[in-house]
């Protein structure tokens, strides 16, 4: 492929895989890492498969590594799509594939890493095509609880492993496997030698600083940015654009950092979905559950918040709860800033209120007032790892059995994440009664006019829409309000009592 | 210890978890290799006029463009009816049609030339059809329709104390193999071509592309040594990759390689059969049915492919566990402009069952009886009743302790009743319980498919090499057949290796298809062995002077009385006395015969059974629903491999709860828009399969066992055949949402669930629940 577009000259990029140092001095900035591996690589690394080229199937995991002086050992590990990954942006970082955990278990004096072990121990493979994507998720969450003296529950295997598609097993002997690993002699991957390496790449690159990037951004007002590429990739991979030399967004720490103080969350547009979930969660305990559905951990590692709000696809997830939280969005042009409320930014279908050289600098998300309650539900086909028919997120404060404050905000409803202004009008100011729910229901259908396509009709994205405004007021409507066990089959997640003979 | 029954990793597993098994794209390129990819008509149906080539030969990188003018041979790739044109010649009858090839230098090359395909085409429009029931009323079908009788349905159902009429829908269903198609052809002597092909028919492939090119077979040779996943998908449809890539190859006697992108595999080849029942039941006081008449109408796509045995199975498994003494079967394959649907894990089987599970559902319900009592009252008897429709006399009939002893050790009472008390005080969610039987006919419907060949070499070092005709895409066959050939020779496992399957070793092979892979070809793989067991038994048996039947092989030694001697010293000193070390072997399934036109006769050889007992709970304000428990019981006669058998188990269940609830298919209708005809879930995107968090992940919430059973009939080691049959053990998820769904009309009314069961299906049916509790208030008020 690298035939196809001419390369362009960029500065040499430089990683680590399987112990050696990488340089690449001429790649096409589109160049996967998936295909350089498989087609590139000497010796080439078939280990590592394309099961789809889009990030939905996980066949292609590998951890990269990186600096990061406040994970274990210094370095931060984590799984990815290498069929979604640029290869500019692995510069300065390791990359360790399928092939890398023989050394890594004969360091420790085994034949095999305990992932390896225990799949094989478990049956965890058929065809086998899917297998290594699972070993190196699996690498990734042994080194996690290794590093932190853990082990993880079923549940939380089985919350890690939703970025692997296996089609042959059905996933019980994997998730064996997964606690399996731990009962092994520990192997982990030395961390302290990682380090030295990774810091051998930092000594010679230049730091971005956030005053380069905005003047950079000022004097390429046509360049693409680009985060974690999880969806220019696609445009890429699926539909052969070409983008041109991107700026790369993720070389700026000061757009990585996540800062929480009193009375705000404040997410630099680079930072990662799953930091900024994770972090959001923690603020808004009740937004757990979109975090574990928003796309595959490998997308929530690559994928930026800030890509996803400034992509603004209607049916992105981070827009609506952020909206419904009452966000504000700060842009950056050259040195000055502005911000505007979150749901100002989008004025029509893919089109939002950057001025060309800016750019999204970061979201101040307020933390609820002490009485308001958030609530966020994502409706889709699965479970894991799927685009919803519907988002909706609300946040309610009532006055004794009042609404005092509501904020509505659904995805997928309509060309842009959108406010439900007649239906918070129909709420506001109201007792909180079955009444006032029934002509808020009524009142959504006139917000909102909703498509049908593949993933659900109109009528349903209405109705369920509505439903889910009901189960906003089963939960909390001042008189009996309904715990989640009761209203929804994923919190917690339920399960049946097993009586104790019929155990395997 | 026996290698056979034992639990051992499948052959491959250290290769798997290292990223060290190959597979086609993994082996090394031979220098020159091309790249090939597929251009694709963008309209559904439609006369092809012309083709500018020359623009997309213009193209970088790019050193040919094919057409059907450049097929030397055969321009067809169907198995059974030649109307399967490899190329697209005068029309495009599915939107994905491959109407050319462009080979490059690069694969990035190839895939962005043939893009061009929707410039370069010129077609003017036809009718298309989307829908089968569309195609079914225009008497568009791809086949003759099929009629199975039994009996005099239509007077048994007037003469019933009860009639029932229904409908149902039941989508298709996606492969997704997670290795996508491929093909490796590569030019050699003397006119000859070696095609690695991800396939699990390498002769049919072997035939296509000597069609194709016209050549003999002899100067075709297909090899595979694994696949990444098959389901079915591979059997028929891994032929217009293989025959693209040998023309090519053979044309610029240069290797040539076809990989198509995920998205262009879902938009090119077929799937399973969606299938249309429309049925009129006659049933007694009991459940018990005394008549059915049903109409099926399968969506076959635009060519006949394997959809007529698929519908005949789908016929032949309408009956799943159940005496039916008058049956009127009608089935249809209607002809519609997609992708021509094809072989999937079940191969209509599953359509049929799942039908006649839906109608017991719904008659349980109207008699306000418990469903499995209604099952239970029309088991097929053991000694009476035991007929089916197609003349076969089931005599290996266990269905009836089996489901008892599932629904006693899963406590199926006790949870009903718990179920019901739930459901009595949760407003919003309701739990649904459903335990639903499986009976699955093994064997190919064609009597002469059943036959395999095999080979062994013993080398002198005593080392065994195995061959044989069927595929491996991970199913375990190869584990299988290994146990079987170190259990003749009494040698410990990790002395038998298995090649790659290869039509230049073992001949004029079957599709490792009908779950028929391990009783074949472990038959003819023993049959193998035993030839050469029984030389060295002569031989040492010459030299010790016992008789040849006392020699015993069992743990590397060879032994008879108090002689003994290694296995291995055995193989050289008969080498040394010219002893043949190495053997053929053939296996054909006896007892078998069929009549295509009558629908008649002994199709299988035996039968697989299980039942499985699912609970859910479904939301009724989104339809959003959640397995919480599954238990399966399930019939593997004695099991050559335990761990292997609930592998296929657990993997079906899971495979076959994603095609009955979230894997649905969307076509954008023919509607004048631009995507018109076009497969919208098309890559993993936008179809979901199943997820680890779609199985419940408690211990003992997830709980296959194997029922204890040997097969009756005489098959490799007593054991039965696993692929397909447990992919009919989810129907127990579909049920219990169904049941579920039901709770909200306190089970009085029948919910019109669709499949797949997606949230949207769910939550329809329950509005037509609430429909009709609203014309029931307004007629009772």
């Amino acid at each position: 492929m690298s035939a196809s577009h001419p390369p362009r000259p960029t500065r040499p990029i430089r990683f680590f895989h399987r112990g050696a140092l990488q340089q690449i001095d001429s790649a096409a900035p589109t160049r996967t890492l998936l295909d350089w591996l498989r087609e590139d690589a000497r010796p080439r690394c078939t280990g590592t498969k394309e099961g789809c080229n889009e990030g939905d199937c996980g066949a292609c995991t590998v951890l990269v590594a990186e600096r990061d002086d406040a994970a274990p050992g210094g370095v931060a590990i984590r799984n990815v799509n290498a069929c979604l990954r640029f290869l500019p942006t692995l510069d300065g970082c390791a990359v360790l594939t399928v092939e890398d955990l023989k050394p890594i278990a004969v360091a420790h004096g085994q034949p095999a890493h305990p992932v390896q072990q225990a799949l094989v121990a478990c049956h965890g493979s058929q065809c086998g095509f899917c297998t290594p994507g699972f070993a190196m998720t699996m690498t990734g969450i042994y080194e996690e609880h290794c590093a932190a003296g853990t082990r993880p529950t079923r549940q939380q295997l089985a919350d890690d492993l939703a970025g692997n598609l296996c089609r042959c097993t059905g996933y019980r002997p994997i998730v064996d496997a997964g606690e399996q690993m731990f009962d092994a002699p520990a192997a982990p991957i030395d961390r302290a030698a990682l380090r030295q390496q990774l810091d051998t790449l930092a000594a010679d690159a230049t730091p971005l600083t956030l005053d380069d990037f905005a003047a950079q951004r000022l004097a390429r007002p046509d360049t693409r940015i680009v985060a974690g590429a999880t969806d220019v990739a696609l445009w890429v991979n699926k539909q052969f654009r070409d983008i041109g030399e991107p700026l790369w967004i993720g070389r700026v720490a000061e757009l990585r950092r996540i800062e929480v103080t009193a009375d705000a969350l404040h997410i630099g547009a680079a930072a990662s979905l799953e930091d900024a979930w994770r972090t959001l969660a923690d603020v808004v305990p009740t937004l757990r559950e979109v975090w574990q559905r928003f796309a595959s951990p490998p997308i929530r590692h690559a994928g930026t918040m800030g890509g996803n709000i400034a992509n603004g696809s209607p049916i992105g997830d981070s827009a609506p709860v952020l909206i419904a939280l009452g966000a504000d969005i700060v842009l950056r042009r050259g040195a000055v800033e502005r911000t505007m409320p979150l749901q100002a930014f989008y004025l029509d279908y893919m089109r939002n209120a950057l001025q060309p050289g800016e750019f999204v600098a970061r979201l101040v998300v307020p933390k609820p007032t002490d009485g308001t309650q958030v609530r966020a539900w994502k409706i889709s086909k699965r479970y894991d790892s799927d685009i919803s028919a519907v988002c909706a997120a609300f946040a309610l404060r009532l006055d004794g059995d009042r609404v005092a404050e509501v904020r509505l905000a659904f995805g997928g409803m309509a060309a842009i994440v959108q406010r439900a202004a007649q239906t918070e009008a129909a709420l506001l100011g109201q007792p909180w009664t079955e009444a006032t729910l029934v002509a808020a229901q009524a009142a959504l259908a006139q917000d909102f006019h909703p498509l049908s396509d593949l993933r659900a009709s109109a009528a349903y994205r209405l109705k369920v829409s509505a439903n889910l405004l009901r189960r906003l007021w089963l939960e909390t409507r001042p008189d009996d309000p309904l715990p989640p066990e009761d209203t929804t089959v994923w919190t917690p997640r339920l399960t049946v009592p097993i009586h104790p003979e019929t155990r395997a | 210890m026996s290698t056979v029954g034992t639990a051992r990793p499948h052959e491959s597993a250290h290769l798997h978890v290292a990223g060290a098994a190959p597979y086609i794209d993994d082996i090394a390129e031979v220098a020159g290799t091309l790249h090939a990819a597929l251009g694709l008509s963008p309209i559904a149906h439609g006369r092809l006029l012309a083709l500018d080539l020359d623009r997309v030969r213009a193209m970088p990188g790019v050193v040919a463009v094919l057409s059907a003018a450049d097929i030397p041979g055969t321009n067809d790739c169907g198995p059974i009816v030649h109307d399967d044109p490899i190329l697209a010649q005068d029309t495009v009858t599915w939107r994905g049609q491959p109407m050319f090839a462009v080979i490059a230098r690069s694969r990035g090359e190839a895939r962005r030339a043939a893009a061009l395909a929707v410039q370069v085409a010129t077609i003017e429009p036809l009718p298309a059809v989307l829908d089968p029931l569309e195609a079914h009323a225009l008497q568009q079908y791809v086949v003759p329709p099929m009629h199975l009788v039994r009996g005099d349905a239509k007077a048994a159902i007037a003469s019933a104390p009860h009639q029932l009429d229904g409908r149902f829908s039941l989508g298709g269903q996606e492969q997704f193999y997670l290795e996508g198609q491929i093909a490796y052809a590569i030019p050699q002597e003397n006119d000859g071509l070696l095609v690695h092909s991800s396939t699990q028919h390498p002769t049919e492939m072997q035939h296509v592309v000597a069609h194709a090119l016209g050549l003999s077979a002899h100067q075709v040779q297909v090899q595979c040594r694994r696949m990444g996943g098959g389901f079915g998908g591979k059997e028929s449809q891994s032929a217009v990759f293989a025959a693209v890539a040998a023309i090519a190859a053979h044309r610029l006697q240069c290797p040539v390689k076809l990989r198509p992108d995920r998205d262009d595999d879902f938009l090119i080849t077929g799937r399973r059969h969606g299938f249309e029942f429309r049925y009129r039941i006659g049933h007694d006081d009991l459940g018990r049915i005394l008549g059915a008449d049903v109409e099926m109408v399968s969506n076959a796509g635009a060519s006949a492919d394997l959809s007529a045995p698929v519908m005949t199975r789908a016929l032949c498994h309408f009956d799943n566990t159940y005496w039916l003494p008058n049956v009127d079967l009608r089935g249809y394959c209607a002809r519609t402009n997609t992708q021509s649907n094809t072989a999937f894990r079940g191969f209509g089987g599953p359509q049929g069952a799942l039908a006649v599970e839906m109608v017991l559902d719904s008659v349980a319900r109207r008699l306000g009886l418990d469903p499995l009592e209604v099952r239970r009252a029309n088991f097929y008897g053991t000694t009476e009743h035991n007929v089916t429709p197609y003349g076969q006399t089931v005599e290996d009939n266990i269905i009836a302790p089996l489901v008892t002893e599932l629904a006693d050790t899963a406590h199926y009472r006790q949870r009903r009743a718990e179920i019901a008390s739930f459901n009595a005080t949760s407003p919003v969610l309701k739990r649904g319980l459903a335990l639903t039987p499986v009976k699955f006919g093994i064997s190919f419907n064609v009597a002469h498919f059943n036959q395999a060949g095999a080979l062994v070499h013993v080398y002198t070092d005593g080392s065994v090499l195995v061959n044989h005709g069927g595929t491996e895409m991970g199913q375990g066959l190869n584990t299988k057949v290994a146990q079987v050939v170190a259990h003749e020779l009494g040698i410990p496992f990790e002395r038998v290796r298995v090649s790659a399957t290869d039509t230049h070793k073992v001949a004029n092979t079957s599709a490792t298809a009908a779950s028929t892979g391990t009783d074949l070809n472990g038959k003819a793989a023993q049959d193998a062995a035993r030839q050469i067991v029984f030389r060295l038994a002569q031989h040492i048996a010459a030299r010790w002077l016992v008789p040849v039947g006392a020699v015993q092989f069992a743990d590397g030694r060879v032994t008879a009385g108090a002689h003994a001697m290694a296995f291995d010293d055995l193989v050289a000193q008969a080498y040394a006395a010219r002893v043949q070390l190495w053997s053929d072997g053939f296996y054909a399934t006896p007892g078998l015969h069929w009549d295509r036109e009558k629908l008649q006769g002994k199709p299988f050889y035996y039968f697989a059974y299980g039942a499985a007992l699912s609970e859910v709970v479904v939301d009724t304000l989104t339809g959003e629903w959640r397995l919480l428990r599954a238990d399966a019981l399930h019939d593997v006669g004695a099991s050559l491999n335990p761990a292997v058998d609930i592998g296929q188990i657990e993997g079906a269940f899971v495979q076959g709860m994603g095609w009955l609830t979230t894997e649905e298919l969307r076509w954008q209708p023919m509607d004048g828009s631009r995507n018109a005809g076009l497969l919208l879930t098309h890559a993993p995107s936008t179809y979901k399969i199943p997820t680890a968090n779609d199985v419940p992940v408690t211990p003992g919430a997830f709980n296959v066992r194997l029922y204890d059973h040997r097969n009756p009939a005489d098959s490799i080691h007593r054991s039965k055949a696993v692929g397909e049959p447990p992919l009919l053990l989810p129907f127990s998820v579909f049920l219990a949402i169904r049941d579920a769904v039901s709770a909200v009309g306190e089970h009085q009314i029948d919910p019109p669930l669709r499949a797949p069961a997606t949230s949207e299906a769910i939550l329809d049916a329950l509005d037509a629940i609430g429909a009709v509790q609203a014309v029931q208030a307004a007629q009772a008020g």
